[in-house]
């Protein structure tokens, strides 16, 4: 919460569930209902303390919508709001004051709203007790209202949230987490709505055993999808910091060029926003932009040591290692896309490029944006035999070269990125005792391209 | 936790669903395969009898919800299969007490029939779309669901249990069962998986409670949800309680999935040493099956064997930092002291990632002598040595003179080099393995 739109927003969405829950107090609310709120309030606040981290720092999750919807059942609106409110009390790590504040006045107003159109639309209860544990009786006419329910608090939910995220970014500056939001916010819905059934079921639960029984043996099933959630959000952490120090074995090759395939994986990540590609492709490409150059393994280091001019041979050699690339890559699954990207890194979009010599559109994208990506870096980064040029030097090179070696709109998206989420070059490199472990050429460089000995 | 560890060998279900193969098949999946032929035969025979008490309505609901969940089947790690919802249906149609307010009467060998057809008709799209049947872990969800109904049903039928006044021993008996039917599901999935991968009886037991523990959980409580709050819903709760259970499905087969993606990725990338003509083709991966092999012999449990299966794979990572290979990249080759600094590149190199610190260091102690280094180090790391040291000299050859030749020089060596239990394991495991592959 930084900015002044931010807080604006807060206190907005705070005054109005304050405002609700006021007006609604003198509508009156029967004594009865207080040990099932108690419950369910529980229920609530458990769930709320331990949300999964789904992907990033920035969505968690957490099961309370199914204690949510069922207040909405149980307990009706004002109830609901109640139930939602004790967000503020999470237990859920160091949350500041006004992050507390702002997530029980979002859980109220949607248990709010969603317990309103649960009450509006039903038409079993007694007339003038529109809510409490259901009878046999009115199953299966009541599903329709509560699914009503259930898509009311899941879209206020999200809506309040994703307000709240678009303010806090101030509509400029870098989108913190917003690629991993997106990547998971259609999970997050889908498994939002699954978890608003249980709502229902934990209701009917209610009329034939003991409120905090039927509490405890819902939390079972729930505890464990959070589980298994948790459990991949740590595997995928875990995947990608193994892929990364792989990488980086691979890069210890050479001296100057460490870092590098991180850089351009980051490059193409900026892209890939950029050109608002969707979330599980933008995640293959950061992975093949870290993976482009695991090929040069193959190719032997004298050649890529090499200080003179290469015979046609040794061009060869080089010319070869997306393939090599490919070859290593290839049986994992999930990289389908990120294979072509690999293997295609160096195309030029007017087809004399290699492996394949394609030209235009024949190449696939992904291998169009790490070219981009890898040829900046390499420009903006010291080798051994000139310094790192200026950034601006570095966009300058890429526009020289769009329509020739580069796809002039990825070109483009790029530069717009850079302007946007700037661009953290490397620290130029002290150069080492060992002058072994240097590169005399980058066969990346586009500034200095390899130097080839004409044979006739 | 080891995940698919079984991809490039065959698949562990593989052998019982070919029944041209049955006479390969081992005891216990036979006598598996029995008891539950005989279970469906004499459930079929009873439905075509009499079907008097068997509502249909709820019969048809329960079968559809079990078919469902049979085409939703979950790959667990470990090359390990489960159905889940079909199971929480099963167990929830053995343990229903009433479908608003209507005592539900229906026979232990009702629920047989009902989960059995439920089952199949669930399994034949697996089957259209190329897959395995899976008939072992449908037999062993058979039994167990008919375990739990065989029981309880003569009960369902006493007032004391169905009506509602006294839930509490109703709710008493029904988690006593499920943890029961819990149990039994895991004894035979543990037997099997003891004789598939040839691990002990004791530690199959143990990582299948492990593995399964959380899945079972979620089934057992679902299927006391469903029994009560089809009281109050009918037979409309199965179609809302549908929609906690995909998500939950849906949770772990991501986490399965991710698992899966992981180790395939470690395989892929460690083969970088092959392609950089730093060790010999294929000889990661060999070391790496050797590995899990003796380590299993050894009875270590999944998260070890897993662990000793990354370490395996990437235990010449070091190499990645020389200048030039080592020839035919037999690290044996090489000096003690350069030996261990390579290890020692390699350990740096995965500790990088900083969450496989273990695996960093089996590989970091993958040179030491069994005897006289302090501290002694861990058991991965002398099976790595042995594997290791075994592949260099035999590589990808089955030849048994060979085989022989390489286990007696690493039993010769077991005073102070190689453990000597682990070369002990070594060779039981080398024996076993048929010509051409482990």
């Amino acid at each position: 919460m930084t900015s002044r739109i931010a807080w604006l927003y807060t206190a907005l969405v705070v005054s109005a569930a304050a405002a609700l829950l006021t007006l609604a107090v003198p509508r009156g609310f029967p004594p009865r209902f207080w040990p099932d709120l108690i419950v369910l309030q529980l229920l609530f606040l458990v769930c709320d303390s331990t949300p999964a981290l789904v992907a990033a720092r920035q969505s968690s999750w957490s099961p309370s919508t199914a204690a949510s919807l069922a207040a909405v059942v149980l307990v009706g609106p004002f109830g609901a709001a109640l139930v939602g409110a004790v967000s503020v009390l999470s237990l859920h790590g160091p949350l500041s004051l006004a992050r507390r504040v702002f997530n029980g006045a979002m859980y109220a107003l949607s248990g709010y709203l969603a317990g309103v159109t649960f009450v509006a639309l039903q038409r079993s209860y007694p007339a003038g007790a529109p809510y409490g544990a259901p009878h046999p009786a009115y199953f299966p006419a009541l599903l329709l209202p509560f699914a009503a329910a259930a898509v009311v608090h899941v879209l206020a939910n999200h809506g309040l949230m994703w307000g709240v995220l678009r303010a806090n970014r101030g509509g400029r500056g870098p989108v913190l987490g917003q690629l991993s939001m997106e990547s998971s916010l259609s999970l997050l819905l889908v498994s939002d709505l699954g978890f608003a059934a249980l709502g229902l079921v934990l209701a009917a639960l209610w009329s034939v055993l003991f409120g905090w029984v039927a509490a405890i043996i819902v939390l079972v099933p729930l505890f464990v999808a959070r589980w298994a959630m948790g459990q991949f959000a740590e595997q995928q952490r875990a995947y990608a910091a193994t892929m990364a120090a792989l990488c980086q074995a691979v890069e210890t090759k050479d001296f100057y060029t460490r870092g590098h395939s991180d850089r351009v994986s980051r490059g193409a990540a900026m892209v890939a926003r950029q050109i608002g590609m969707r979330a599980d492709r933008a995640e293959a490409l950061t992975f093949a932009g870290m993976l482009h150059d695991v090929g040069k393994l193959g190719v032997p280091t004298k050649v890529l040591r090499k200080a003179g001019p290469l015979t046609e041979e040794e061009y060869a050699a080089i010319q070869l290692h997306p393939m090599r690339g490919l070859e290593i890559v290839r049986e994992i699954g999930f990289l389908n896309e990120a294979l072509a990207g690999i293997m295609h890194h160096h195309e030029r979009v007017d087809g004399r490029g290699y492996p394949m010599g394609f030209a235009g559109d024949e190449i696939p994208e992904f291998a169009r944006i790490i070219g981009v990506a890898d040829a900046f870096d390499v420009i903006t980064s010291t080798r051994s035999y000139r310094k790192a040029r200026s950034i601006a030097e570095g966009v300058a090179e890429l526009r020289k070269g769009a329509g020739t070696q580069f796809d002039p709109v990825i070109v483009a998206a790029f530069i717009a990125a850079l302007d946007r989420e700037g661009w953290q070059q490397p620290d130029p490199p002290t150069a080492p005792a060992d002058s072994q472990t240097v590169t005399a050429q980058d066969h990346d460089d586009p500034t200095a391209p390899l130097r080839v000995i004409e044979t006739a | 936790m080891t995940t698919h560890q079984s991809t490039d060998r065959q698949p562990l279900d593989r052998p019982a669903d070919r029944w041209s193969s049955w006479q390969a098949m081992d005891s216990g999946r036979l006598l598996l395969l029995a008891v539950s032929g005989m279970l469906a035969v004499a459930a079929f025979a009873s439905l075509a009898v009499t079907t008097q008490g068997l509502p249909v309505m709820p019969a048809i609901a329960f079968g559809l919800f079990i078919a469902f969940g049979e085409l939703l089947r979950l790959a667990l790690p470990g090359g390990r299969e489960a159905a889940p919802i079909a199971m929480a249906g099963a167990m929830g149609y053995a343990l229903l007490l009433g479908l608003k307010d209507q005592p539900s009467q229906h026979l232990a060998l009702q629920v047989v029939a009902v989960a059995a057809i439920g089952m199949t008709i669930g399994a034949l799209p697996h089957v259209a779309a190329g897959r395995p049947f899976g008939i072992t872990g449908i037999c062993t969800r058979l039994v167990t669901v008919a375990c739990v109904a065989f029981i309880f049903r003569p009960l369902a039928s006493r007032p004391i249990i169905y009506q509602m006044r006294h839930w509490w021993i109703a709710l008493s008996v029904m988690i006593v069962l499920v943890v029961f039917g819990w149990l039994i599901e895991t004894l035979i999935s543990a037997l099997i998986r003891a004789d598939d991968v040839g691990a002990r009886f004791g530690v199959a037991v143990r990582d299948e409670i492990r593995v399964q523990w959380p899945l079972g959980a979620a089934v057992g409580s679902s299927a006391v949800i469903t029994v009560f709050a089809a009281e109050v819903m009918g037979l409309t709760e199965l179609a809302v309680f549908m929609g906690p259970l995909l998500v939950t499905q849906i949770a772990f087969r991501r986490y399965a999935g991710i698992r899966a993606t992981y180790l395939q990725t470690v395989r892929s990338l460690a083969s970088v040493t092959e392609v950089g003509g730093y060790v010999e083709s294929g000889h990661s991966r060999r070391v790496a099956r050797l590995a899990v092999a003796v380590g299993r012999e050894l009875g270590m449990p999944e998260p070890d064997l897993l662990d000793l299966e990354y370490a395996a794979l990437m235990h010449d990572i070091g190499q990645l930092s020389l200048l030039d290979p080592i020839p035919g990249g037999a690290t044996v080759l090489v000096s003690i002291a350069d030996q261990n600094r390579i290890a020692e590149l390699g350990a740096e190199v995965i500790r990088q990632a900083g969450v496989l610190d273990g695996v960093a260091e089996l590989v970091r102690c993958q040179n030491w002598p069994s005897r006289g280094a302090e501290p002694p180090p861990p058991v991965g790391s002398r099976i790595i040595r042995a594997a290791n040291a075994f592949d260099d000299m035999v590589g990808g050859s089955t030849d048994r003179d060979r085989t022989a030749a390489a286990l007696e020089r690493l039993r010769m060596d077991t005073a102070v080099e190689y453990d000597p239990r682990v070369v002990q394991a070594l060779t039981e495991v080398a024996g076993r393995r048929p010509a051409g592959r482990l």
